[in-house]
């Protein structure tokens, strides 16, 4: 297959990590938060394949080994288990309601593409052109966990944060060093059981998820 | 062996003294049980470790420069040393007075339970190290340390009794305005180092600074050093720390440590900046004078008796200071012969004060321990009940009060030959300024005269205003040997200036590059020329003591020579009592009265058909509450508009990193 289809696919992998992640801004509940997740996660594993196979990076092929075990297969799992365990699959509040959000988050988009057009231009791969998405991602999910209201979701924005982070790494660089990707992925297994035991230790002392009871804490 | 010790230098033997006295802080702490080994052990070999420290001081006086550098300190950033003239005369000034005070302590401490007295004598042993290795540091980072060491080690010393919770603020105060002129050093230095990172004072001296950033330094410097000197007005932690301090720890802050500050400005402004500017020398002598008036006029409405030392201390700082100034003026205008007068003047006084207020300090605190209390309006008529305490009390109240023949009139008088030599100066304004100044110089001295009237009248003379007084009892040998030290210090320091400026002569060559030049002989000081001033105290005493000699043989031979006793200070009232006394209050009211300008007066006067009257007055400084109270009202406003960004909705911070996030973004592609 010639270098052209190469790019065209990942364009389209791109153009897909983008579209979940608007996905996961107006998604309500918290399962369909979570398989939208790894279905971002299973893109992001492809694109960074067949990045691997383009340009003979083989070091990139452990790393979408490593993305498709931990993210598409036991983060997702884990969180199944988390929001089946707590109970919390109800409609998620968001902060702002789902449109505005939407309307942000085109604002960013726009606002990253600008970004990463110097940046783009700059870099030497054969897939710079995505860098403005892997931004917008990264920001997008950051809104995502400014609007959300509940622990667990707040958890996946950051992980799906993690995700856009490691996209634009690969589409500036070719990825992190290996050693550096396996140092980022042990941490976000250690954060994410951090936060899982946090989450029941949460419900435990507000009888609640929602992170507003938390404002209770605060020193007067 | 031979060898070894032959080759060593005087900075060697310096830092091995400074080891010492670290060894010894920390043995203190593996003798918490045995009170009696802390004391009459380890504070009689700290003593010891104190008097050699002095004779490195005099080996460095005599010597060439020597440095070293220790193997200890960051990894590539050692300690450097240095012992020059200017160090060796500190470190004499350090170990003579620590000599007289450590031995005094030996028996202040006795009283005090084994486990705090073992963490007060690692302290107190760490203090006198970060002092001397603040005066030998040749780099800004051992400088800072040895400095942070000396703060700190101090601050625990003033909060010994910490369970008292004024003693606990007062210690916050000092630690407080200790952090601020900390940090404005380590500015200083950095501005020092002319922005190329290198660290030691060698490579300072070479820096070329500009008129500006040399300016800088100097401020900088002169804050810094100032708030460690208690310069007004960052003189209010030495009324709070002294009393709260044991008394012979009060004695070494007073005596030595702020001198560690006039020994930094000294450093810094002539050895280590490459140009000085005039406008230093007269900013630096208004300071002192304003300082030096503002601390006397203090000193006098004071009734608590330590209170009255640490603002005396603040008098004592700002003559320095102007000295310090009134070189600065001399040696940027050329006057290279008048600029070696008045820094012998200033370095003359600093030990004197490190020796007269080491004095006072420590006898106030026999008369503490003696009384169970600080306030002078319980006390009088002591002279009768610790004669000890009370005469060597009062070679030092002469001393600072500056009566020939003692050291405080010998420092003083050469300053004022310094100020009345200003006509001098190619400056017309400063010409006609600094005789002004030079009064306002002998007024503080006079008015320092009148503090220690009130000081040694009220304690010492009269009748007991307690009765309890009369159970007071003596110093214990220890003590009393320890002021003994301090008092001949005073004495030999005041009957001996010729060779006194000898030794002060290498540290003048050193900064000024001349020398002073004594007209007179060894018994005559002249410091310009024979004709215009001299002063023989050797022959003054001899006077002295002939006119009382023949006084007392008249007055018991001819006069009528009856002898008849009366009640001290009864002034032929047969119905006087002990409480119409002058009291303390009393004594300061006139001052009280005219510089009422600068005082909060707060007093409570009973009513006249009070059968129990009960009087209240407290002068307080007003600074305190235009400068300070203002600034810290100023930090809770500005603490508390910060507060209100803080929810405690998770959102919001998140919401805070975005924008910042986004903000950096737009910023950096700019």
């Amino acid at each position: 297959m010639p270098l052209a289809y190469h790019l065209q696919f990942i364009n389209l992998l791109a153009a897909l990590l983008l579209l979940i992640a608007f996905a996961m801004l107006s998604q309500r509940r918290i399962v369909g938060l979570v398989t939208l997740f790894a279905w971002q996660g299973a893109a992001l594993s492809l694109a960074t394949a067949i990045v691997a196979w383009s340009t003979g990076q083989h070091h990139l092929y452990y790393s979408a080994g490593l993305t498709l075990v931990l993210k598409v297969m036991v983060m997702p799992w884990f969180f199944y288990r988390l929001v089946k365990r707590l109970d919390v699959n109800r409609e998620v509040e968001p902060m702002i309601n789902i449109p505005t959000t939407m309307l942000i988050g085109i604002a960013l988009v726009i606002f990253a593409f600008n970004l990463a057009m110097p940046i783009s231009q700059m870099a030497g791969t054969v897939m710079r052109s995505t860098l403005g998405i892997a931004m917008a991602c990264v920001l997008l999910s950051f809104l995502m966990m400014i609007t959300r209201s509940k622990a667990i979701t707040q958890v996946i924005g950051f992980m799906a944060m993690e995700n856009g982070l490691f996209f634009a790494a690969t589409s500036a660089t070719y990825g992190m060093p290996l050693v550096v990707e396996m140092g980022v992925a042990l941490d976000v297994m250690i954060a994410l059981f951090v936060l899982g035991i946090m989450s029941f230790q949460i419900r435990e002392s507000f009888d609640s998820m929602d992170l507003k009871h938390m404002e209770s804490l605060k020193e007067r | 062996m031979t060898n070894l010790l032959t080759s060593l230098d005087p900075v060697d033997w310096a830092w091995a003294g400074i080891l010492y006295w670290l060894g010894l802080g920390f043995a203190a702490l593996f003798l918490q049980r045995s009170r009696s080994l802390l004391t009459n052990l380890v504070f009689p070999l700290g003593a010891l470790g104190a008097l050699f420290i002095a004779g490195v001081g005099v080996a460095g006086l005599l010597a060439p420069v020597s440095t070293s550098v220790l193997p200890i300190g960051l990894p590539d950033l050692p300690f450097h040393l240095r012992l020059d003239a200017l160090s060796a005369f500190f470190l004499l000034l350090l170990g003579g007075a620590a000599f007289g005070v450590t031995v005094y302590a030996i028996g202040y401490f006795r009283h005090m339970e084994a486990g705090p007295l073992a963490v007060l004598t690692l302290w107190y042993h760490l203090f006198l190290a970060g002092m001397a290795g603040v005066m030998l540091a040749d780099d800004a980072y051992a400088f800072m340390v040895c400095w942070e060491v000396m703060a700190l080690s101090s601050y625990f010393l003033v909060t010994t009794d910490h369970d008292i919770p004024d003693i606990r603020s007062a210690g916050f105060l000092y630690l407080l305005i200790a952090h601020v002129g900390a940090v404005s050093l380590l500015l200083c230095f950095g501005v020092l180092q002319g922005g190329h990172g290198n660290y030691t004072f060698g490579y300072m001296r070479g820096a070329a600074l500009t008129p500006f950033w040399a300016s800088a330094a100097y401020l900088l410097a002169l804050f810094g050093f100032g708030a460690k000197a208690g310069l007004v007005p960052m003189h209010v932690w030495l009324p709070e720390a002294h009393p709260a301090a044991p008394s012979p720890v009060s004695a070494l802050m007073s005596g030595v440590m702020l001198k560690t500050a006039i020994y930094g400005l000294l450093r810094v402004t002539f050895d280590l900046l490459n140009i000085q500017l005039a406008w230093w020398g007269a900013l630096a002598l208004a300071l002192g004078l304003v300082t030096a008036l503002y601390g006397v006029i203090f000193a006098a409405v004071q009734s608590d008796m330590k209170r009255l030392l640490a603002w005396s201390s603040i008098e004592n700082i700002g003559i320095i200071l102007a000295a310090f100034g009134l070189t600065l003026i001399f040696y940027t205008d050329g006057k290279g012969a008048l600029a070696a007068l008045t820094l012998t003047a200033l370095l003359y006084h600093s030990i004197n004060h490190a020796f007269f207020k080491g004095l006072l300090f420590v006898s106030t605190g026999t008369v503490l321990h003696a009384t169970g209390t600080r306030l002078m309006g319980q006390m009088g008529g002591l002279i009768r009940i610790m004669p000890w305490t009370a005469w060597l009390t009062l070679i030092g109240v002469l001393a600072i009060a500056g009566i020939p023949p003692l050291n405080g009139f010998v420092s003083e008088w050469l300053l004022l030959q310094a100020f009345l030599l200003t006509p001098g100066l190619t400056q017309p304004y400063l010409n006609m300024v600094i005789p002004v100044a030079a009064a306002a110089v002998a007024m503080a001295a006079a008015l320092a005269a009148y503090v220690m009237v009130k000081f040694f009248g009220v304690i010492f003379l009269g009748q007991p205003r307690d009765p309890a007084l009369l159970h007071a009892h003596e110093a214990s040998w220890p003590q009393r040997l320890g002021m003994v030290w301090l008092a001949a210090g005073c004495v030999l320091l005041g009957l001996f200036p010729t060779q006194v400026i000898t030794w002060i002569a290498p540290v003048v060559r050193l900064i000024t590059n001349q020398r002073l030049v004594n007209d007179g002989n060894w018994l005559l000081l002249a410091p310009v020329s024979a004709e215009r001033a001299s002063y023989a105290p050797l022959i003054f005493l001899v006077v002295v003591l002939v006119v009382l000699l023949l006084t007392f043989i008249w007055v018991r031979r001819t006069y009528h020579g009856r002898l008849r006793r009366s009640d001290p200070w009864d002034c032929g009232y047969p119905e006087q009592d002990a409480r119409m006394q002058d009291s303390a209050q009393g004594f300061g009211q006139p001052i009280r009265h005219i510089f009422v300008s600068f005082m909060r007066v707060e007093r409570e006067t009973p009513d006249p058909f009070d059968r129990q009257p009960q009087y209240h007055g407290a002068t307080l400084d007003k600074l305190w509450f235009v400068l300070y109270e203002p600034i810290a009202r100023l930090t809770n406003w500005l603490s508390a508009q910060a507060g209100r960004l803080q929810h405690g909705h998770i959102q919001w911070y998140l919401t805070y990193s975005f924008m910042t996030l986004i903000f950096l973004l737009v910023f950096v592609t700019r």
